[in-house]
């Protein structure tokens, strides 16, 4: 066994399981600051920026010092790869947490308005899909990154639907424009976490099967049948 | 130019010990591929049955089929002789004939044959030694110095100038670069590339980078059997056998 090379991978899965908790939580926090238009829970992930900014250089480093040192092979090299990448999906999760509270913050300087969209479900759902794709990574079941895959279809459709109904409110309402406004990129940043969920599916299926499925693609690397039939 | 090789049923045998068990591969000609695996996998004695050498050791046999392009070579009538002209083979560690000058280890092969023509040895040396990329550096040494005078990479690429001589097909590389320093390594590995043009190439490596850098199509060998037989990036990059993916990352054993 190559013992300090699995002390790297170690410590890699650990910061990149830290990184994704930062993020979760970044997320969990912009959706309760939305729910209960609290500036304190906006500054909290405001302030949480700063220290995923730095995780994410930091397993980057990490991840580059195993790829030059080491030289990983087959499913340590998928590994490392995917948590680069992971990394980086988990960073923009972390950035659309801090675009929802900036909205929140011009909403609590707005009067109330009854808005027809349910954000809460939405991140209930969006909440779900990053959780579930980091259980796939910490377990490395692709079974579980597949499920998350077929719930951004779910969270594209309540961002559809969000769309429709909040356009209509500022056509009907105008004075509930800029609250309709606030809501409608809510939705949509939340949408963008969803989508950086299905990145994270998509690269631990690349992981544990070496299969990639982006864009729907499914493509495994190529095997020739090269050993002759005898 | 090089030619393909097809292996079908190889089994080989030291004594009573069964070293290659029913090995199938086909080598793609004017390519390089990578024989790869633990010490005593049998991944020398495969390579060392592909001319024939196997059969050089005391108490050896071989068993199935080998067909360099289109001969086989354990076929009744076929002269092992005639193989070995056909495939070269470089060692581990580079072996020039000592005593002879840089022009006369590359013209061994061909003087040994018969060969007589003063202008066209010349001109044989002289490609060959371009071929092996050592042509600029020992041009203006080529009588004066020995063989062994020469550095460890050097000599390693005068003997592949003189594997080249005789125009071979197929050129066999038993851990050409193992005992070389990296640059050294890196101009070997170069001259691979280069000399896929005209030969087909199967090198045994240690060194797992340096078959991916080189080799197109790499086999894992463990305890005499082929394992696996790929792609070289598939095999780096996501190998089908669990024994190839626990050896490639070092988890083996």
């Amino acid at each position: 066994m190559r013992t300090r090379f699995q002390q790297g991978l170690d410590e890699l899965r650990e910061k990149l399981l830290r990184m994704g908790g930062l993020a979760e939580q970044a997320v969990d926090r912009a959706c309760e600051a939305y729910r209960d238009r609290d500036l304190a829970r906006c500054h909290q992930v405001l302030e949480g920026e700063s220290v995923i900014n730095a995780a994410e250089r930091d397993i980057d480093e990490v991840a580059f010092d195993l790829l030059a040192m080491q030289q990983p092979m087959a499913t340590d090299l998928r590994f490392i790869l995917a948590v680069v990448k992971i990394n980086s999906d988990l960073e923009r999760v972390g950035d659309q947490a801090v675009n929802i509270v900036e909205r929140v913050m011009d909403m609590v300087d707005l009067p109330t308005v009854d808005l027809p969209v349910d954000i809460s479900r939405m991140a209930n759902a969006t909440s779900a899909m990053v959780r579930r794709a980091l259980e796939s990574f910490i377990e490395g079941k692709d079974e579980l990154a597949q499920a998350v895959l077929e719930m951004d279809n779910v969270v594209d459709r309540m961002r559809d639907e969000a769309f429709i109904s909040l356009v209509r409110k500022m056509n009907e309402a105008p004075d509930a424009t800029q609250q309709s406004l606030d809501a409608l990129l809510i939705a949509r940043n939340l949408e963008r976490v969803a989508d950086h969920a299905t990145n994270i599916a998509e690269d631990v299926i690349f992981w544990v099967r070496g299969r990639d499925v982006r864009h729907n693609a499914g493509v495994t690397r190529r095997t020739t049948p090269v050993v002759p039939e005898t | 130019m090089g030619v393909g090789i097809e292996v079908q049923q190889l089994n080989a045998w030291f004594g009573k010990n069964q070293a290659l068990h029913d090995v199938s591969m086909k080598v793609t000609p004017n390519q390089a591929t990578a024989v790869i695996g633990p010490s005593g996998c049998g991944k020398s004695t495969f390579v060392r049955c592909l001319n024939r050498m196997h059969e050089t050791l005391p108490e050896t046999r071989v068993e199935g089929k080998v067909k360099i392009g289109d001969q086989e070579i354990y076929g009744t009538g076929t002269s092992a002789v005639q193989i070995r002209r056909r495939i070269g083979m470089v060692f581990q560690k580079p072996n020039p004939f000592p005593t002879m000058s840089i022009y006369d280890n590359v013209a061994a092969g061909l003087k040994l044959n018969g060969f007589r023509d003063r202008q066209k040895l010349n001109e044989i040396v002289e490609r060959s030694l371009r071929h092996a990329a050592l042509w600029d550096e020992v041009k203006d040494d080529l009588k004066k110095k020995s063989g062994a005078s020469l550095s460890g990479g050097q000599q390693q690429r005068l003997c592949i100038a003189r594997a080249l001589a005789v125009e071979p097909q197929v050129m066999l590389m038993d851990e050409p670069a193992s005992a070389l320093d990296p640059i050294s390594t890196g101009k070997i590995e170069e001259l691979i590339f280069q000399l896929k043009e005209h030969y087909t190439i199967v090198i045994v490596t240690h060194n797992m980078q340096q078959a991916a850098r080189v080799a197109e199509y790499t086999g894992f060998f463990l305890l005499g059997k082929l394992i696996e037989f790929d792609k070289t990036e598939k095999i780096f990059t996501t190998p089908s056998d669990k024994r190839t993916e626990d050896y490639i990352t070092g988890r083996f054993g």
